[in-house]
């Protein structure tokens, strides 16, 4: 057993599989002895080598595009993109090569690589370093996307997304990073598309992501002391979308929220509340509500920022004022 | 140590369609014996004949491709590589039946010079199951592993960084492969090309790039909006890279150069860049009659069409013409075939559509 912070885990995470796996790469910027710009592979150089982890220019398409090709032929990349924000500058090599060439090859070309990225806002870093990106990649078929909110499952996706002959995209967030988590010893593997409820309960369902979830947590704290008893899931996946998780939590609380960092539009809220209505809507006693950040950039100012964010306090009160 | 892995052609490539042996020519006419120029003079018999076939290969299935679009079976669009088989035709025949190709959407060319199987391709084309990605990839993505046809892609540049990763792969398996990948000129102004020629001349990687410079990107002459008179070639130094253009019509010339850049890669000299002068005798894509290309600029090049050019090479060589009769009825005999084929292979069924996203060989999301 060993306590190390969410930050620490992206690496422990990637040293387990690169141990492994003499297949696994790990590419990117600064990622070599630099330990990377977020100190999140700090050791790994130094233990597995330069024929093993391996610096780049700044070429997204060009390092990803490579990851795309090393997989196709052997290889198990992960790839490091640093801000989640720059899948923008390499969104085609994601979305129009590596998520379709499985399918539109005939099942010829895999693809087995991971993305890793630094997701999210809550660092007062303005709105291109601070986007929450989950949404986008759900949005393209053939992407798996994983969203760890604790270090132990950090570990675990990593080596489930390494595993997995798919594209997975490993969105891990930034405000997490000096959180801490124990580590049991031995191996470590999750399961891609599993939902867990983190806190059991009766009056609601709130199902939660990445840095939404502590938070989400928080507010259910808050309302303990009024008799409101939340459940909370962690979704920890968006595809596979473990939606029978839910299902089962609704038909017992009848009531759904959501917590999304994304901006209000087309957030992986909105397909979850739709496939709810659709196949459980007579579990559900009350309006569904989605608590997300406003459709807006995330501005810099801290007060700005915070007010954006869904935090624990916002979330109560969202919640506290729908349950009447 | 992930040969398993690998679906490359180093286990399967021995499917090879164009009805040579595989890797027959190309030991004839090591590395090294042409490493000291790239003039076309010595190539030796059996490797002039073995890219005359992929010519005739290519010819005879790009224009049967044409006519079944005519005929409305052919729907979406294609791009033709009629007039460019020689860039195909030389590479494929320098290169060792493992090796990587990557190709754009104007590809027929570089999969029937792998080997690729040309019913498979037409049957693509027509949207059958038969066809190469079973009809869910159509003509701009005509991929075939086993004869190491590593795709062809539809945005421009894309597959640039692609092939340095496949390069890159074979670098760290040490398998000896070169990753090969053809783009037309009007590619040059994307970052792609430029991040890709980069990262590969840095990392040293075992990646021949291969620009098929036939003037037009689209409809508009590359050089009108590009900085320099030679797209890839005046590029070359940016990245360390040794300048090459080269008459991407004379297949001798276009087969010696492949042989050096191929064998620099494999020796652990890196990436070369080479710039294949060429043109296509159509038009971009499927409808386009070509007409802002000036006539007089048209009929010079057509007086270069690669493909009788190097009949009469051959001939004027001392190769009867009893020989290449023969083995010009014997492709027009497999294109008929394969058209057959390709036409009788059932239309998909719409299980289809769920197949392959992911590697359990379904389309499932959720659970
Ligand atoms: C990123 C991107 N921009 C534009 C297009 C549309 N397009 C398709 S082919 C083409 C011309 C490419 O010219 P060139 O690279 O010279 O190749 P050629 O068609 O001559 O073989 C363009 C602009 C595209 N497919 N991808
Ligand atoms: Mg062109």
């Amino acid at each position: 057993m060993a306590e190390v912070t969410y930050r620490e885990s992206i690496g422990y995470g990637m040293a387990q599989e690169l141990d492994r796996d003499p297949t696994v790469v790990l590419v990117g910027e600064d990622v070599g002895a630099a330990g990377h710009v977020f100190k999140s592979t700090v050791g790994l150089f130094e233990r597995f080598g330069p024929g093993r982890v391996f610096d780049t220019p700044i070429s997204e398409q060009a390092f990803v595009g490579a990851a795309m090709g090393a997989a196709m032929t052997g290889l198990r990349p992960i790839v490091m993109l640093m801000y989640a924000d720059f899948f923008g500058v390499c969104w085609d090599t994601v979305a129009n090569e590596i998520a379709k060439t499985r399918y539109m090859t005939g099942g010829q070309v895999e693809v087995p690589l991971v993305i890793q990225a630094d997701n999210g806002a809550g660092l007062r870093m303005g709105a291109q370093h601070s986007q929450s990106v989950e949404s986008w990649a759900m949005a393209v078929p053939g992407l798996k996307v994983a969203v760890p909110s604790t270090p132990v499952d950090v570990v675990g996706l990593m080596a489930a997304a390494v595993r997995c002959d798919d594209p997975v995209l490993v969105l891990t967030h930034k405000y997490l990073y000096a959180t801490k988590g124990e580590i049991p010893d031995g191996e470590i593997v999750a399961e891609l598309g599993r939902a867990v409820v983190r806190r059991p309960g009766t009056s609601a369902t709130v199902v939660a992501l990445g840095a939404m979830v502590p938070e989400a947590l928080r507010a259910a704290e808050l309302l303990e002391a009024e008799g409101v008893s939340l459940e909370v899931i962690d979704l920890r996946c968006l595809v596979p979308l473990d939606v029978s998780t839910v299902i089962e939590s609704v038909a017992r609380t009848s009531r759904l929220f959501t917590v999304e960092e994304n901006p209000r539009l087309c957030g992986w809220g909105a397909e979850l509340v739709s496939i709810v209505a659709e196949e459980a809507l007579w579990s559900i006693d009350g309006p569904i509500v989605r608590i997300t950040t406003p459709h807006v950039p995330v501005p810099a100012a801290p007060v700005l920022e915070d007010a954006v964010l869904p935090r624990a306090a916002r979330i109560a009160e969202r919640i506290r004022a729908a349950l009447g | 140590m992930t040969g398993e892995r690998e679906k490359g052609s180093t286990t399967m490539a021995m499917q090879d369609h164009t009805g040579l042996s595989p890797g027959g020519a190309t030991a004839t006419a090591t590395d090294a014996s042409v490493a000291d120029g790239a003039d076309g003079a010595d190539v030796a018999r059996d490797v002039r004949l073995a890219i005359y076939r992929r010519q005739m290969l290519i010819r005879g299935v790009e224009k049967r491709a044409y006519d079944l679009f005519l005929r409305n079976l052919v729907r979406g669009t294609s791009h033709l590589a009629i007039g460019q088989e020689a860039v195909a035709a030389g590479f494929a025949t320098a290169m060792r039946p493992d090796d990587y190709t990557f190709a754009t959407y104007r590809g027929h060319h570089h999969a029937l010079a792998r080997g690729a199987p040309p019913a498979g391709l037409l049957a693509e084309l027509v949207g059958r199951t038969n066809g190469l990605m079973r009809g869910r990839g159509g003509s701009m993505h005509i991929t075939s592993v086993a004869q190491g046809m590593y795709g062809s892609y539809a945005i421009i540049g894309a597959h640039l960084p692609i092939a340095a990763g496949a390069a890159w792969s074979a670098l760290y398996r040490r398998s000896g492969q070169v990753s090969v990948c053809f783009f037309g000129d009007g590619t040059t102004n994307i970052g792609a090309f430029h991040e890709a020629l980069n990262l590969a001349a840095v990392w040293k990687l075992p990646v021949v790039y291969v620009c098929e410079n036939n003037l037009y990107m689209e409809y508009t002459n590359t050089r009108s909006v590009t900085a320099v008179d030679h797209p890839a070639a005046d590029r070359a130094a940016s990245y360390g890279l040794e300048r090459i253009v080269i008459d991407g019509n004379d297949p001798d010339v276009v087969y010696t150069t492949a042989c050096v850049a191929l064998g620099r890669a494999r020796a652990g000299g890196g990436p070369s860049l080479v710039e294949a002068l060429t043109y296509r005798h159509g038009g971009h894509s499927r409808a386009d009659p070509g007409k802002y290309r000036p006539e007089e600029e048209v009929k010079a090049w057509m007086t270069r069409d690669p493909v009788p050019m190097y009949r009469e090479r051959l001939i004027g060589l001392g190769v009867a013409s009893s020989e290449l009769d023969a083995l010009d009825q014997e492709i027009s005999a497999l294109v008929d075939q394969a058209t057959r084929e390709a036409s009788e292979g059932p239309e998909p069924g719409v299980s289809e559509i769920e197949r392959d996203l992911w590697a359990d060989g379904g389309a499932s999301w959720r659970r």
